[in-house]
């Protein structure tokens, strides 16, 4: 049997769960809704965490451009993902959900762009 | 072999050295720091005294009230910022009024200008937020406000426009003096020099003791300041001293000449000399001694603490003398307050002592330039001057310090001069950018980039003010490298 | 230059982007944006992680999705936009004085102004952090912009100061990023960040937060080599006996925001004390006539989902303005009860109101399950439960328009003799949260 307590993250509420594993069978009490009994099932098994940062962009506006996990990914993969998406540099244009790296870490997650850079100045007048 | 050196680039060794420069001579200008004004010129009241309160017949007595005849003149030439705002020293009882009379007094012998002796109403009318407790005080018209790192900044770059050496990062390590000059060691090249002039203000007894002048001691005395925003401006129009008494000279309060309120300073004795920390208890203190002048300011909008070092001297009063010990060697030391509005008077005074030694001849250049080049302040312009100034220099419509609007120009204009800089600090004392409201929160980003795109410094090398004081460790991202 | 619009927005963030919107939604056709960044967007730019739009858009997003949903929607439209423009002032004729590289100093003419500058932040000297001036403090905003945007490491020992969530984004953000974030260390007894971003962007690496703690001193000459920490007591004074030396060589600041009401000022537009922002109406229109706020220069958000909600009110204000169909009549007035810090708007004109007016609040503590409730008179005419409510929390609360009508001493429309009705907005506690301090 194994038991944990945790708040859900799932919204900014921020419930406190309590996750319980017997015989295979997991029960989750003191969520407010169903995301929160899945976060936490998910949680117990196999915590995910969608990864935010920035890769090196070549012709933007800015010298980095930002990008995310389209989905989530197992938490202990979180640094490695950092350090491949450290080594990434791409070229304007990006446009948001460009994906930057395909199945990071056989995850079948791609990191894709969330910012668009046409690569000029946007102003009209 | 240089004809004089100047140890120092703070207000008393850019004065000289600017004074000296209307001679043919060829001058050296030493400062330790990455920038001139980098120690006790940078922070302080910023205020040319009147000349009332120091004792008649000390130095301070003498080259305060003269140092204030001089600012008008400079101001037009230099372009620094300076306001005769006028100041009162305000009493609130028999005992403060017998202080104020013998410092009127006082002031009539030195010279001093536009004193007078007030009653509370003439106060209120002029000055509504100060206290309603206020029953005497001494007005003194010729008092003004000026931004002391930008006098002496403005100085050091007109000496250098005019044939000045100035060489910054030069730390002074050692002295020796040959039969008719001086080797002047330091990390680089040694400097010789016919002449020395030790202006180098907290330090200057190091400097002595490097040729054997023990005769005097620097014991820094800290001055702890609070800097309010510019909405808390108002609350004063001129400099309000309080009436020193057995305790102390208390805090003043005045609206600076960027027109900020600031209160202080406090004065402690210190042991290290480069210690400039703010603590809570002195800036509580501070606080306190300033609400008794001024009963209303906002605490909510403090913009910054901050502190500078006096450099008081064992003499207790200015040392402005060539050393009888060791011919052409002059210490200009312990000038603590009213040193910054004495500054030009002992300049003008360094070159006769320089002229009636004989030491070098003095012939005066043909081809001075007093005038140093205005910055084109985007927040002092009217809407036609702007345009037109745009239309030919577009970036001077790019505001980069939104609190105090000031403009990639701007910026720019600094660090093309002929001061070599390369710090932030640099570029905040000359254009103001990062000296308001958020504290260079938005703006720091935008100028390291102007800084890279103008000098070609990478961005980790870029730094706030001394060695060390770096900005960022690096690229975030493995494939910057 | 001197131009002439129907509507200038001054600021392109989430707050000017959804007014400039809603304008153009609303009829109005000759809209400008004015941006001082090279992009529109704001501050979201540089807030690359998610949880953006919940509310809004019911899906999570990054701060650069949310914003480039607006921007999409304004390039569809004829709305112009000036970037790299800075506004200097209002002037007493509500015209606005801006200037840019490309156009120079204009003089821009409009029938109505919207005000969406954003806020700022607080910084050392604000809550007066004492000892040296070393490089190496930065607030939590400038470290992101210099990580986001630029691409650069503030540094690699980082303490941070506050825990808003702002601060517990930035903790995650420089562990990311390689840095080794000590601890977050918050004043209050509790933290002013969602519990969520303690879960995933402290707990998950295993980050301290000290709660009840300070910084009382800054060390090093150069560059930041350490603070002095302090645990407070009762009255938030530090405690001298639990002074400790952290060594780091950066420090960040998360202690609040400010709405940046400095071009506000320059129009006399009168300001809140309690927000900081101006005073405004159910549109968001303020003391002067044509000038309307909305998002964080109105008042602090913490969710950008009400802020783009703001901003379509002030929109819609403003395009009723520009058509002569507004009536600056004050029939309402919200007031603080009991456990509200404030409440938004702080007037009400009920003849603009179509069926609910939507009222902002925070309260003053924490409190578990309460109720929140608005009086008028002797008549509660509307109230809502909560399971808990923070001081962190902006909470939105719907008033029917009937209800508040139907407790009040309406005249006709447009009586100027008449004064407002008050409405008292308190809040009511059932028991207190046992995981509430």
């Amino acid at each position: 049997m194994t038991q944990q307590e945790m708040i859900c993250i799932c919204c900014p509420i921020g419930c406190n769960l309590s996750v319980e594993k017997i015989d295979g069978v997991i029960r989750v009490t003191g969520n407010k809704c169903p995301r929160g009994k899945a976060y936490a099932e998910q949680e117990l098994l196999n915590p995910e965490r969608i990864v935010t940062t920035t890769v090196k962009l070549t012709g933007g506006l800015y010298p980095v451009i930002p990008v995310k996990t389209g989905r989530p990914i197992p938490k202990t993969k979180i640094f490695e993902v950092m350090d491949i998406l450290s080594n990434v540099e791409i070229t304007v244009p990006v446009h948001i959900g460009d994906v930057v790296v395909k199945n990071i870490l056989d995850t079948g997650v791609d990191v894709v762009i969330t910012k668009n850079d046409m690569g000029g100045e946007y102003e009209r007048s | 072999m240089f004809d004089i050196c100047i140890i120092g680039a703070g207000v008393i060794g850019s004065a000289i050295a600017r004074e000296l420069a209307k001679y043919d001579l060829s001058l050296c200008l030493l400062e330790k720091d990455q920038d001139v004004s980098s120690g006790t010129s940078k922070a302080n009241s910023g205020i040319v005294h009147g000349g009332y309160d120091a004792k008649y017949g000390t130095l301070k007595a003498k080259f305060c009230a003269r140092g204030n005849q001089l600012y008008d003149q400079l101001e037009k030439e230099l372009h620094f910022g300076f306001r005769r705002v006028g100041s009162f020293v305000i009493g609130f009882d028999d005992q403060d009024r017998k202080t104020i009379e013998a410092l009127y007094e006082n002031g009539l012998k030195n010279n001093a200008r536009g004193l007078k002796i007030v009653d509370g109403d003439f106060v209120k009318k002029r000055e509504p937020y100060l206290s309603d407790q206020i029953q005497v005080a001494l007005y003194c018209e010729s008092a003004g406000v000026i931004s002391p790192y930008e006098f002496t900044i403005a100085l050091a770059e007109n000496a250098v426009d005019n044939g000045v050496e100035l060489r910054l990062n030069t730390e002074v390590v050692g002295i020796h003096k040959q039969a008719d000059h001086f080797v002047i060691k330091t990390h680089q090249k040694p400097i010789q020099s016919k002449v020395v002039i030790n202006a180098a203000g907290l330090y200057s007894d190091k400097i002595a003791k490097m040729v054997g002048i023990e005769d005097f001691e620097i014991q820094p005395k800290r001055g702890e300041y609070v800097l309010f925003d510019k909405t808390q401006g108002h609350l004063v129009n001129s400099i309000i001293f309080q009436t020193p008494t057995e305790a102390g000279k208390g805090v003043l309060a005045v609206r600076t000449y960027h027109g900020n309120l600031m209160i202080g300073p406090s004065s402690t004795y210190i042991e290290e000399k480069n210690n400039v920390n703010t603590t809570a208890e002195t800036i509580n203190e501070v606080i306190h001694a300033a609400r008794k002048s001024l009963p209303n300011f906002d605490l909510k909008e403090v913009i910054t603490t901050f502190s500078g070092n006096r450099a008081c001297s064992t003499k207790h009063d200015f040392i402005i003398e060539e050393s009888k010990k060791i011919p052409g060697f002059i210490n200009i030391a312990g000038i603590e307050s009213p040193g910054l509005t004495a500054a030009p008077a002992i300049a003008q005074y360094v070159v006769e002592m320089v002229a009636a030694s004989h030491l070098i001849s003095l012939q005066q250049k043909s081809h001075f330039n007093p005038e140093r080049r205005p910055y084109h302040h985007v927040s002092e312009m009217n809407p036609k001057e702007l345009n037109e100034l745009i239309q030919k220099h577009p970036e001077y419509g790019r505001i980069i310090c939104r609190c105090e609007t000031v403009s990639e120009g701007e910026i720019k204009d600094a660090l093309s001069r002929s001061i070599p800089i390369n710090t932030l600090d640099a570029v905040k004392r000359r254009t103001r950018a990062g000296m308001g409201r958020c504290q260079g929160g938005f703006c720091t980003p935008k100028i390291l980039e102007i800084i890279y795109n103008e000098l070609g410094i990478p961005v980790e090398k870029i730094e706030k003010k001394t060695a060390g004081s770096y900005i960022v460790v690096g690229r975030t991202k493995k494939a910057f490298h | 230059m001197t131009k002439q619009y129907d509507l200038v927005v001054i600021g392109g963030g989430p707050a000017g982007m959804a007014a400039a919107l809603s304008a153009k939604q609303h009829g109005v056709e000759n809209i400008l944006i004015l941006e001082r960044d090279k992009e529109l967007g704001g501050i979201l730019n540089q807030c690359i992680h998610n949880g953006f739009g919940v509310h809004h858009f019911k899906e999570e997003l990054t701060g650069p999705e949310y914003s480039a949903r607006f921007i999409t929607e304004i390039q569809k439209t004829s709305i112009e936009i000036m970037l790299d423009t800075m506004v200097l002032k209002i002037d007493n004729h509500r015209q606005i004085h801006a200037i840019s590289p490309n156009h120079g100093y204009m003089v821009l003419k409009s029938k109505a102004i919207i005000l969406a500058m954003g806020c700022r932040e607080r910084t050392r000297g604000a809550i007066r952090i004492y000892g040296s001036r070393p490089s190496g403090i930065y607030t939590a905003g400038t470290a992101q912009r210099l990580i986001n945007i630029n691409g650069y490491m503030p540094g690699k020992e980082i303490v941070i100061l506050g825990s808003g969530d702002i601060g517990l984004v930035m903790a995650r953000r420089m562990t990311l990023e390689g840095a080794q974030v000590k601890m977050v260390l918050e004043l209050q007894s509790r933290s002013n960040g969602t519990l969520r971003n303690i879960v995933q962007c402290l707990e998950d690496y295993h980050i301290p937060l000290y709660l009840n703690h300070t910084i009382v001193q800054i060390h090093g000459k150069n560059r930041v080599e350490g603070v002095t920490i302090a645990k407070v007591d009762e009255n938030l004074a530090p405690i001298k006996a639990s002074y400790q030396y952290i060594p780091c060589d950066t420090l960040l600041l998360s202690v609040g925001l400010i709405p940046e009401n400095e071009i506000s000022k320059s129009a006399r537009v009168k300001l809140d004390s309690r927000t900081r922002g101006p005073f405004v109406g159910e549109l968001r229109q303020t003391n002067i006539p044509g000038i309307f706020a909305c998002g964080n220069v109105l008042h602090v958000h913490d969710v950008v989902d009400f802020v783009s909600e703001e901003a379509a009110l002030a929109g819609y204000g403003a395009a009723r303005y520009i058509r002569g169909q507004f009536d600056t009549t004050i029939t309402h007035q919200t007031i603080n009860g009991e456990g509200v810090t404030y409440v938004l708007p702080q007037t009400m004109n009920i003849y603009h109101i179509e069926d609910t007016c939507n009222l902002y609040l925070r309260v003053n503590k924490p409190y578990g399950r309460c109720q929140i409730e608005a009086w008028i008179g002797n008549t509660l005419i509307a109230s809502k439960r909560e399971i808990r409510c923070l001081p962190s929390e902006m909470i939105n609360f719907k008033i029917r328009k009937e209800a508040i009508v139907g407790s009040s001493d309406l005249r006709p429309a447009q009586a100027i003799d008449q004064q407002p009705t008050q409405i008292i907005v308190k809040i009511v506690g059932m028991d207190r949260d046992p995981s509430l301090p």
